[in-house]
């Protein structure tokens, strides 16, 4: 059994209540690092841990806290990335449901360490019946003294509220959620200056996602070391792994960084397999954005060692063979799956998702939406195929934010991969795989 | 239709809850409370924004109604016409898509007689093809209000629709209570 520490006591009746939580070790952390730690020791902690964000970029988390701004006087905030909307992934929703204090307590630390008196929660609109058992678990912490004024006679105060987002997946990209926050559109802001410079209200602020701060009461109760020593190479500690599509076992796996990515999909301990004992088509490892591969890459370099469970095993070979841990979203798809339908109902979902601000990504998420579209239907030329190809090349590093590259990747990597499927529908005039 | 009534204003009750949700943020930043409040407004006023409504929020948070209106057609939560009692949400991404969704949006059209983005004449039911509703290991999903029912099925799909019609359910309620 790998090292759980997300989900360690998933299982435990009313872990979502105070009284659980604290019985089972809850919120020590906070009570330790107010004692012996300062802000800053708590930052080179976090670096020290080599704990990653965990939305999905995988930048250092450690890292991106040093970067805020505290030469003003100016409030400081820490805002919790709750927006989960990548196709795949359904990992925070997990936290929030069932263990919203690790959360609550993590944002403590982090609030903590940065220096913000009052942080929030963003959490996508749609998951409000989670928004309300977070504002309760607060309620909880409040009455408790771990939130409020001076917690635990420590001389820190800390408000946390939580805030409802409202159905756009732009939001999840960090400086869209702080317009959201300011109550505008979802709309991304030009980098830089980053949110650790000029953030909410043009303040310094650090915006980290769900399962990332949910891992700092474990690394302040156990150590960095302890959970540096967790993990393979630079993929330090456990990550949680969302696993859906045609698997035996769909859900929630915490898989200590490193495990081969075979044993993920058939070990009876994670996915257990494909269903219906079909053959296993493509995998999309990390949320809809990364690159698809075929089944012989995902289990496979293009150097026949091994893919393992890792940010850097899985973007061995880069984008021509390789792909991206991500958000830890794990799309498993089995011999009777259309690629380019599939593909379809991806490029539909940027199209709809483009906040509309740079036009290569707002004109040319539709046209790829409608030239597959036309091929998935059988009306596609040959030209199709590589008219698809050159729009996301053009899309790909030409916006503001990332959702362009995230669009244009799917699309690029079906084609790489699966050029025949696509080439066979325009031939059939037809889906071959359509029931 | 039903649905064509405009809130005035809200209750006292609401009222205390909109103005604990503005004193969450910052003196001044006030706005900040635009999504919880329309929110609240959309579940008030049956399930949509009227432009009268977006004018109260607006009247509420001390700001012009166009900063409302940008805002409030930007967010896919947000019904800027009239809708059903109840509102069915269906989501088509590819993990639900891979699972079986088309069918089940299929059947809630054959059920109901309507396509995406339409409402039942008798303004029971609305339909909606969303996008993914971040609940893929259960896939496929549908929303309706603040429920989610996850590992849809045809049947279940039936079993639903009966017992909201014999219960007459309305999905529009305020999400905080």
């Amino acid at each position: 059994m790998a090292q759980q520490i997300l989900l360690k006591n998933s299982d435990v009746p009313g872990l979502a209540s105070f009284e659980v939580y604290r019985k089972l070790g809850g919120y020590a952390s906070v009570e330790k690092t107010l004692k012996n730690f300062t802000p800053d020791q708590v930052t080179d902690e976090v670096k020290k841990s080599g704990l990653k964000g965990r939305g999905g970029a995988g930048f250092p988390a450690g890292m991106k806290w040093s970067f805020l701004d505290k030469s003003t006087s100016n409030p400081r905030y820490f805002v919790c990335n709750f927006d989960e909307s990548e196709p795949g992934t359904f990992k925070d929703r997990h936290i929030g449901q069932l263990n919203p204090h690790q959360l609550i307590e993590g944002m403590i630390l982090g609030s903590y360490a940065l220096g913000a008196r009052t942080s929030y929660i963003y959490i996508r609109g749609e998951l409000f019946y989670v928004l309300r058992i977070i504002e309760k678990a607060i309620e909880e912490a409040y009455a408790n003294g771990f939130l409020g004024k001076n917690i635990l006679g420590s001389g820190y105060s800390l408000d946390l509220y939580c805030h409802p987002g409202a159905g756009a997946y732009i939001c999840g990209e960090e400086t869209a959620l702080i317009e959201s926050l300011e109550g505008k559109r979802g709309n991304p802001r030009i980098k830089p200056p980053f949110p650790a410079i000029v953030g909410l209200y043009d303040c310094p602020t650090v915006v980290n996602n769900v399962e990332t701060i949910a891992n700092l009461p474990w690394i302040m109760n156990n150590g960095a070391e302890a959970y540096a020593a967790i993990g393979v190479g630079n993929s330090k500690g456990t990550k949680l792994i969302s696993a859906c599509g045609h698997i035996n076992k769909p859900g929630i796996y915490e898989i200590e960084l490193g495990l081969p990515v075979e044993e993920f999909i058939y070990s009876d301990e994670y996915c257990g397999g494909i269903r219906n004992g079909n053959k296993l088509k493509a995998v999309v490892a990390g949320g809809s954005s990364v690159p698809i591969l075929p089944a012989e890459l995902i289990l496979k370099t293009a150097k026949g060692e091994p893919r393992l469970m890792s940010y850097e095993s899985l973007a061995e070979g880069g984008f021509e063979t390789g792909t991206m841990l991500g958000s830890g979203g794990f799309i498993v798809m089995d011999e009777t799956t259309c690629i380019v339908k599939n593909l379809l109902t991806f490029s539909r979902f940027y199209h709809h998702e483009s906040c509309g601000q740079c036009s290569p990504c707002r004109e040319g998420t539709g046209w790829m939406e409608r030239i597959l579209h036309r091929i998935e239907n059988g009306h596609g030329t040959m030209k199709d195929i590589d008219l698809l190809v050159s729009i996301s090349k053009h899309i790909e590093g030409n916006t503001i934010c990332p959702l362009g590259d995230a669009a244009a990747w799917p699309v690029a990597s079906a084609i790489r991969h699966f050029r025949q499927e696509f080439e066979d529908h325009v031939k059939l005039q037809k889906c071959p795989l359509s029931k | 239709m039903q649905n064509n009534t405009n809130i005035s204003e809200f209750n006292t009750e609401t009222l205390e809850l909109v103005n604990r949700i503005i004193s969450r943020y910052p003196e001044g930043r006030q706005k900040s409370a635009i999504l919880p409040v329309l929110h609240i407004a959309q579940s008030e006023n049956s399930g949509w924004l009227s432009s009268e409504t977006m004018d109260y929020v607006a009247s509420l948070l001390q700001i012009q109604p166009i900063e409302v209106y940008e805002v409030a057609s930007f967010y896919s939560m947000f019904n800027l016409q009239p809708v059903g009692n109840c509102m069915i949400e269906v989501c088509q991404t590819g993990p639900c898509w891979l699972n079986g969704a088309e069918d089940i949006l299929a059947h809630f059209e054959k059920r109901l007689g309507i396509k995406p983005g339409e409402t039942t004449a008798d303004g029971q039911f609305s339909l909606k093809a969303v996008e993914c509703l971040a609940a893929c290991g259960n896939a496929p999903v549908i929303q309706v209000g603040i429920e989610y029912h996850e590992k849809m099925t045809t049947g279940k799909a039936d079993e639903l629709l009966e017992k909201w019609q014999s219960e007459n359910k309305c999905s529009h309620t305020n999400p905080y209570l």
